[in-house]
């Protein structure tokens, strides 16, 4: 439905030339829940005011349903836009703050008072339809600019951060009631974060971006069980790097050469060199046992207990370290103690050949 | 901090002296002319007593009551015109991209600050009077004209400063809500900017009360403002008079830049 092909987008020039978008190619589809996650500096607000309109790419182009959207200016585009800052016009109230994008589409009196009101109820601010915009708190604020970007019930629906200001427990409820509006009403969702779990508990698919380049495309489970780069594998969760070394490879299964001499299958990438590699496995899909058999043995230095969890740190014979994550039992203590020796495996195609 | 290094400018040998000496020379002079426009007597230097004569008389002064007139009717017509052109120039300085020449088009809307005054008044002379002979017009339109843009980075300025500290994201949002920038600017622009558009109107209007030189040289016979009347009179017999108009215009100046303070103060 929306696609960016190629965009740059430069700021400065000569020395202080910086790209803060770097030839970013992207399709998102219709009624998708499409998230960019990232570090903040990243470029994800950036990507979004190019579609929004307000920042016009060096260079690529961005099509809507085959139209070019770049020639259009931003009251023209189909898309509304939740602000970072949220923009909240501090000389309305939030009654006129949610009804502006509805008037100036011209929309009759009658259906424009009963949508805000349904958008006001949508997000609990019914009781504060007549206040200025300065006189609510932040996650108030946060409500009252995504109602005001719903109302208008746009194609396509920009979110920059709409959550980071709401406490935990209006986060999980804005969250699921955010997933459930899209779902109804089918509007696109281009929803930028950088709260991993966020981003993988709500989106359809995930771009996972890093110094103005989306480093990889994918569904949750895709992104978190398959990362492709050591970025995105350390960015998502909690991960292990090992030196491997690739042995051989056929029909997608790689067999590669742990730094113990022990050999197993692995998930290959697309453009990983031969020879000397890195495997990622994830704390919780390895398992902590005796020396003998296993894939890695070492050293345990450190047991952590985290309640729903315990985090087994073992200092590998090769000079390598490796958490690994066991889910806890009620009341049985772990039989191992620190300064034990301990063996680790992983079943075959686990690990993760990544691409650097 | 200053004074936590040890260096306080205020304890420098000598800073109250020539602190007070300063504020001495600025408002003794004022003080006095204001405290003479009460004299009972004809003298602007020997206090003969108490009396608001002065104020009378030039109430009753049919060329004072014109002057004033002239001079209030001038400063409107002024401000408002300057006021409008510096709207203008401000979101074109503002709300636009980066262009070329921008550097160029801020130093030629404040070129009244830089260049000299009575070069102005000279070069406005002669373009009038080749206009007068042309035309034949000979009415307050030069005048009019005159002022307006000398008023204008007066007009400009605060005007400009309030765009600028406006946050842009607000415009975009409206943009964003399908709001034609029309649309924006009726919206969402001037109900947030009319403090600096009203701060700017009074400062334009107070600077056109004011002016001396520019009206001096571009006015026709019979056209005199206050300030040149004052001028005029200054030339004949100085009686406390001068003094009561001119602590008339002192309070309408005071007035209206305290009320410029306050306005261009204002929040949202
Ligand atoms: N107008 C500008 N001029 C120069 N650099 C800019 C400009 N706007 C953004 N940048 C730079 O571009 C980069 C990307 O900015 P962007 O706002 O897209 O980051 P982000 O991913 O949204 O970060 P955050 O999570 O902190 O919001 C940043 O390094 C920023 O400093
Ligand atoms: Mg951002």
């Amino acid at each position: 439905m929306i696609e960016v092909d190629g965009v740059t987008k430069a700021y400065g020039s000569g020395k202080t030339r910086f790209l803060a978008l770097d030839n970013v190619t992207v399709t998102i589809r219709k009624n998708e829940f499409f998230t960019l996650l990232g570090p903040s500096g990243c470029g994800k607000t950036t990507l979004l005011r190019v579609i929004a309109g307000f920042v016009d790419p060096t260079s690529g182009t961005v099509t809507m349903d085959g139209a070019d959207l770049l020639k259009l200016p931003p009251y023209a585009r189909p898309v509304n836009t939740v602000f970072q800052s949220y923009a909240l016009f501090p000389h309305l109230t939030v009654r006129q703050n949610i009804a502006f994008g509805l008037e100036m589409l011209g929309k009759p009196r009658a259906e424009i008072t009963q949508t805000v009101d349904e958008m006001m109820a949508l997000v609990q601010m019914t009781k504060m339809a007549d206040r200025q915009t300065g006189q609510i708190s932040g996650g108030q604020q946060q409500r009252v600019a995504l109602a005001r970007a719903l109302a208008p019930k746009p194609k396509v629906l920009l979110l920059d951060e709409p959550l980071s200001a709401l406490d935990f427990k209006l986060r999980k409820d804005m969250q699921i009631e955010l997933k459930r509006l899209q779902t109804e009403t089918g509007i696109t969702f281009i929803f930028v974060t950088h709260d991993q779990e966020e981003a993988l508990t709500m989106s359809d698919r995930i771009a996972v971006m890093s110094a103005g380049a989306i480093r990889q495309i994918g569904s949750p489970r895709d992104i978190y069980d398959h990362p492709a780069e050591r970025f995105v594998a350390d960015f998502i969760g909690d991960t292990n790097f090992l030196p491997a070394e690739i042995l051989s490879e056929a029909d997608g299964v790689v067999q590669v050469r742990l730094g113990s001499g022990a050999e197993i299958a692995a998930r290959p990438v697309e453009g990983a060199g031969r020879g000397a590699v890195t495997l990622a496995v994830r704390p919780e899909h390895a398992t902590l046992g005796p020396e003998a058999g296993a894939l890695l043995p070492g050293t345990l230095r450190n047991i952590v207990y985290f309640g729903t969890d315990t985090h087994y740190h073992v200092a590998l014979d090769g000079g390598d370290s490796f958490v690994v994550r066991a889910q806890n039992q009620p009341d049985r203590a772990s039989a191992v103690a620190e300064g034990d020796r301990v063996g680790i495996t992983f079943p075959p195609g686990v690990g993760q050949v990544l691409r650097d | 901090m200053a004074s936590s290094s040890g260096f306080d400018v205020r304890r420098q040998f000598g800073f109250t002296t020539i602190a007070l000496a300063c504020f001495v020379m600025l408002y003794l002079p004022v003080v006095l002319l204001v405290v003479y426009s009460f004299n009972a007597g004809t003298s602007v230097a020997i206090w003969e007593g108490f009396s608001l004569r002065w104020y009378r008389s030039a109430w009753e002064n049919v060329q004072v009551q014109e002057a004033t007139v002239r001079s209030l009717v001038l400063a409107f017509w002024a401000s408002l015109i300057s006021t409008s052109v510096a709207v203008m120039a401000a979101l074109a300085t503002t709300r636009t991209r980066p262009f070329k020449g921008y550097s160029a088009i801020f130093a030629m809307i404040n070129q009244p600050l830089m260049v000299p005054e009575i070069v102005t008044a000279v070069a406005l002379l002669i373009v009038f009077a080749a206009v007068k002979v042309w035309t034949g017009y000979t009415g307050l339109g030069y005048l009019v004209l005159a002022h307006s843009a000398f008023c204008i980075p007066f007009a400009y300025l605060p005007i400009r400063a309030r765009l600028q500290g406006m946050d842009l994201s607000l415009e975009q949002a409206a943009s964003d809500l399908y709001a034609r920038p029309w649309q924006v600017f009726r919206r969402i622009t001037l109900p947030q900017l009319w403090p600096g558009i009203l701060a700017g109107a009074m400062l334009a209007f107070v600077i056109s009360l004011d002016d001396v030189v520019i009206t001096e040289f571009v006015k026709s016979a019979g056209q005199d403002t206050l300030p040149t009347y004052m001028l005029g009179q200054l030339r004949r017999v100085v009686t406390p008079e001068v003094n009561a108009i001119s602590t008339v215009l002192l309070a309408i100046s005071v007035t209206m830049v305290i009320a410029f303070f306050f306005v261009s103060r204002m929040r949202k």
